[in-house]
């Protein structure tokens, strides 16, 4: 998998094949905290992974996708976790597992890749910023080694001065994530191209999702990061991509199959960190959630709040942040989204902030530089 | 769009560097017609018909020979129910009466040397290796470098109307040929004569199955039902090609003739066929010899007698039969019409204009088919000129364009059709008679865009910097690009992601 000949010949940024189900990408820095971002490509519906069993509106408003959540253990008196999500909800048990719910990023429109790009570059619009705030994170962090890199190209979030490898999972060639990009912008005003575009993104994504190989994969993955992430010297900050979250149809069995995948995932990322386990924090997001009824294929269509997660032992879990909103009619986003009520950026700086040890303020200013000036979320890491 | 971004792109192949069509574009099309050259060097130089046919007739005669002749020699062997064998061919006139029994050790040997289905295999590949992919590189080329490429279209439009695929393996190596030799020396002549040439090249004969196609009361048909009483294998009739002559290539499908006139035009086109494929006596009694490849009419193939056909009585006898039909279908009004909807569909967009469709079915009619007749009133059509791109390419169109967008003038072996063959559009297979359809339906899909932007970032990697795509759009472009497009190449990242974003831009999807 990692040809170490081909390796040295090409260095840094260069690009490799692996068999694996999902694109990883990893830089170093010299710090005993791990930080793992796992980017749910496609817009994972947050209602149907942190179900708000306790609003009176859930039952009505989800029909059959409530069904899953029947006979679920509840979170606390409003949430419980999709029965799928094994691990996870053994860390919420050990308060390692923190959720946050009617979560956005600054984005309001419904474009998987213009929210994916506010997501990962953290402007408040789409292609405003040209590097991301994983890699503005890593010029705060002491950086001793060069960064390596297995995937077909350094995602947006990783994008920036500071130098990254990626590691690809895929046979080659398929076009470059910035071009498809690019293309996608091109195309925003050309209702023909836009269409024929999202529709071969959307089955672009599918490629690569949790559910491939009936999740060994996506095990498999986890795996390897946290083999990369535990060696001697190695990365210490790794974003994996997972994609197939854009269920617009039949969700109830797709979102079951990727949750499982997702699950087992952070078990082997778990597994594989050992005792690093403790000085690690996870996030899972999403660019944007999923309309709150069910559409006539079962399915759900673009939305804007969902929900996120943080996970690991460095994180002060075992509750759900949420400043619920309803799920009435009234209370929804222009008449059929989940209304956030909380920042996603806010969230992030604050979490990786006082996961390594940055002053609020700093990291916040230096990750997400057109925030809207708001208090740091505190609390989120052990103390 | 400016109306030299039109001449370029609508009814050229794209611009190359440096491709003005001045102030006047519409005479710099008109002037294309005079410029075309129907034999350009890069086709001249391939091998002609009559070597490939010969290369066909000896693969016929091997399978001949290492086909088992047990018990009778006119007994089919078990090679002839292999559905890799090549079906039509064989029943081709003479081959069945040319069969000589084989000593039964001498025959076991043949056979383990000549698995039928493996030699198909075999045959296939060389044919595609010898002829077809050089054929297709040698058009490739043409369309590249061609300084009239408004023609190079109308030449590409009319090898799709008159289709022919490779799909079927006596057409492999024929494919290129039947273009070279059928289709682009009329391209400016008239329509009648193209129809001609088309029907009675062996291409054409071979695909649409018209080569084995024997009149019941011809003299070879008697013979064959004498000789096989009983069999339910007899050699007749196919109808293949005479339907498909009334409903694609002339009058065009549900335009008032019936099955009895297919049946009657069927009869009407016994006898025509290719000479020298079958060898031996029965391809001398048949009058099928001579040289291979070359049309010929077996009069011992063709029915007897006077037929109706579309009302009319034709008392021709033997080849003239057929060729006054011909001659009657070329000037049809309901040709007239079916040629007028596919030329404006091609060029005024995708529902063609009423007003265009009967402008130039009108032309058709009045000039007896002339066809530069009906490409002049193509460039005086204001529907043409229609600002609003009015048609999504084909891969075949995206990728000449992109290539000569980037100033290509040769090709490697087997590049364009690997390319064309990722994008879904292998040259000269469209798998059907009816060719390739003419609409965005067909093309404009998700997969397919996605493909073209992974073909366009590979294309765009071998130029490196050499390409100022900032420079490059404005002149493939003239007085067309819009913003947006600008915006996003003078953004990229990198001078060769500037000419992806180029190529696929939606300036160059659509023409």
């Amino acid at each position: 998998m990692l040809n170490r000949r081909n390796f040295v010949a090409l260095g840094a940024g260069a690009i490799f094949t692996s068999t694996l189900g999902a694109k990883m990408t990893f830089a170093s820095a010299a710090t005993t905290k791990r930080f793992v971002f796992i980017i749910q490509r496609g817009a994972a519906d947050g209602l149907g992974t942190i179900a708000p069993v306790g609003d009176p509106g859930f039952v009505s408003q989800r029909g059959a996708l409530a069904e899953d959540f029947a006979s679920a253990a509840k979170l606390d008196s409003m949430f419980a976790l999709h029965p799928g999500m094994t691990t996870v909800a053994g860390l919420y048990q050990a308060k390692q597992a923190l959720f946050v719910h009617a979560v956005a990023s600054p984005y309001r429109d419904r474009s998987h890749f213009d929210g994916q790009n506010v997501l990962e570059t953290g402007g408040t619009s789409a292609y405003a910023l040209k590097d991301g705030w994983l890699n503005r994170l890593l010029s705060l962090l002491p950086r001793e080694d060069k960064a390596i890199a297995l995937a077909a190209t350094v995602p947006m979030a990783l994008r920036g001065p500071v130098e990254v490898a990626s590691y690809a999972p895929s046979a080659l060639p398929d076009a470059t994530d910035d071009l498809l990009h690019r293309v996608a912008s091109m195309y925003a005003g050309d209702p023909q191209l836009h269409g024929l575009w999202e529709q071969a993104t959307a089955t672009r994504m599918l490629t690569s999702d949790m559910a491939a190989d009936n999740g060994r994969n996506a095990a498999a993955t986890g795996d390897l990061a946290a083999k990369l992430l535990s060696a001697e010297g190695g990365a210490r900050v790794a974003m994996i991509e997972t994609g197939g979250w854009d269920t617009h149809a039949q969700q109830r069995a797709r979102l079951g199959v990727q949750l499982r995948g997702l699950d087992g995932m952070i078990a082997a990322l778990k597994a594989g960190l050992g005792p690093l386990w403790n000085d690690t924090m996870v996030l899972v997001a999403t660019e944007f959630g999923r309309t709150v009824k069910v559409n006539g294929t079962g399915g759900t269509d673009h939305g804007t709040g969902s929900a996120a997660m943080l996970l690991g032992g460095a994180v002060n879990g075992g509750r759900v942040l949420a400043d619920w909103p309803g799920l009435g009619d009234a209370a929804l986003y222009e008449g059929r989204d989940l209304k956030p009520t909380m920042a996603l950026d806010t969230l992030i700086a604050s979490a990786v902030g006082s996961h390594f040890d940055l002053t609020g303020a700093q990291a916040a200013a230096k990750l997400f530089p057109n925030m809207q000036a708001s208090r740091p979320i505190q609390d989120l890491v052990r103390a | 769009m400016a109306d030299a971004s039109i001449a370029l792109n609508r009814f050229g192949l794209g611009g190359r560097p440096g491709d003005d069509p001045g102030a006047n574009p519409r005479q710099w099309l008109a002037a294309q017609l005079q410029r075309y050259e129907p034999r350009p060097q890069q086709i001249a130089v391939l091998p002609p018909t009559s070597q490939i046919a010969a290369e066909l007739a000896d693969y016929f005669e091997e399978l001949r020979q290492a086909r088992p002749q047990n018990p009778g020699r006119r007994q089919r062997g078990p090679a002839r129910a292999k559905p890799a064998m090549p079906d039509s061919m064989q029943s081709v006139p003479g081959q069945e009466m040319s069969e000589k029994p084989m000593a039964g050790e001498a025959m076991k040997e043949r056979e383990r040397a000549n698995d039928p289905a493996a030699q198909v295999r075999r045959f296939a590949r060389r044919q595609a290796r010898e002829h077809y992919a050089v054929a297709v590189g040698a058009r490739a080329t043409v369309a590249l470098t061609s300084p009239a490429p408004f023609a190079e279209r109308l030449v590409h439009f009319w090898a799709n109307h008159f289709a022919v695929s490779a799909d079927k393996l006596q057409v492999i190596g024929l494919a290129g040929a039947f273009e070279f030799e059928a289709i682009r020396p009329h391209v400016m002549g008239k329509f009648g004569d193209m129809l001609h040439a088309v029907e009675r090249h062996p291409g054409m004969l071979l695909y649409l199955d018209q080569a084995q196609s024997i009149g019941p009361n011809s003299m070879t048909g008697q013979i064959a039902q004498r000789r096989r009483a009983g069999g339910n294998n007899l050699p007749g009739l196919n109808e293949n090609l005479a339907r498909e002559i009334l409903e694609l290539h002339t009058l065009g499908v549900r335009t008032g003739y019936g099955q009895s006139d297919v049946t009657e035009f069927a009869r009407a086109m016994t006898g025509w066929t290719v000479a020298g494929l079958g060898r031996g006596r029965g391809a001398r009694f048949a009058g099928t010899d001579g040289e291979p490849g070359r049309f010929v009419f077996a009069e011992r193939l063709h029915e007897p007698g006077m037929r109706t056909i579309l009302g009319k009585r034709w008392t021709q006898q033997g080849e003239g039969q057929a060729a006054a039909v011909l001659d009657m279908l070329a000037t049809h009004p309901a040709t007239a019409r079916h040629i007028a909807t596919k030329l404006a569909r091609h060029f005024a967009g995708d529902e063609p204009p009423p007003a265009l469709v009967a402008q130039l079915e009108s032309a058709f009619l009045k000039s007896g088919g002339d066809l530069p007749t009906l490409y002049r009133v193509l460039i005086d059509a204001p529907e043409c000129w229609a600002p609003q791109p009015v048609k999504f390419k084909s891969p075949w169109e995206w990728s000449i364009s992109a290539m000569r967008a980037l100033g290509a003038e040769q090709l490697q072996a087997n590049a364009a059709n690997g390319l064309l063959t990722q994008l879904g559009q292998p040259v000269w297979r469209p798998g059907s008679p009816a060719g390739w359809d003419d609409v965005a339906a067909a093309w404009a899909g998700p997969d397919a865009v996605m493909r073209r932007v992974e073909a366009a970032e590979r294309m765009a990697q071998r130029t490196r910097d050499t390409i100022d795509a900032r420079r490059r759009a404005t002149q493939l472009f003239p007085g067309a690009l819009s913003d947006t497009t600008a915006q996003a190449i003078a953004r990229a990242e990198s001078p060769g992601q500037g000419v992806a974003l180029m190529l696929v831009a939606p300036e160059f999807m659509r023409r």
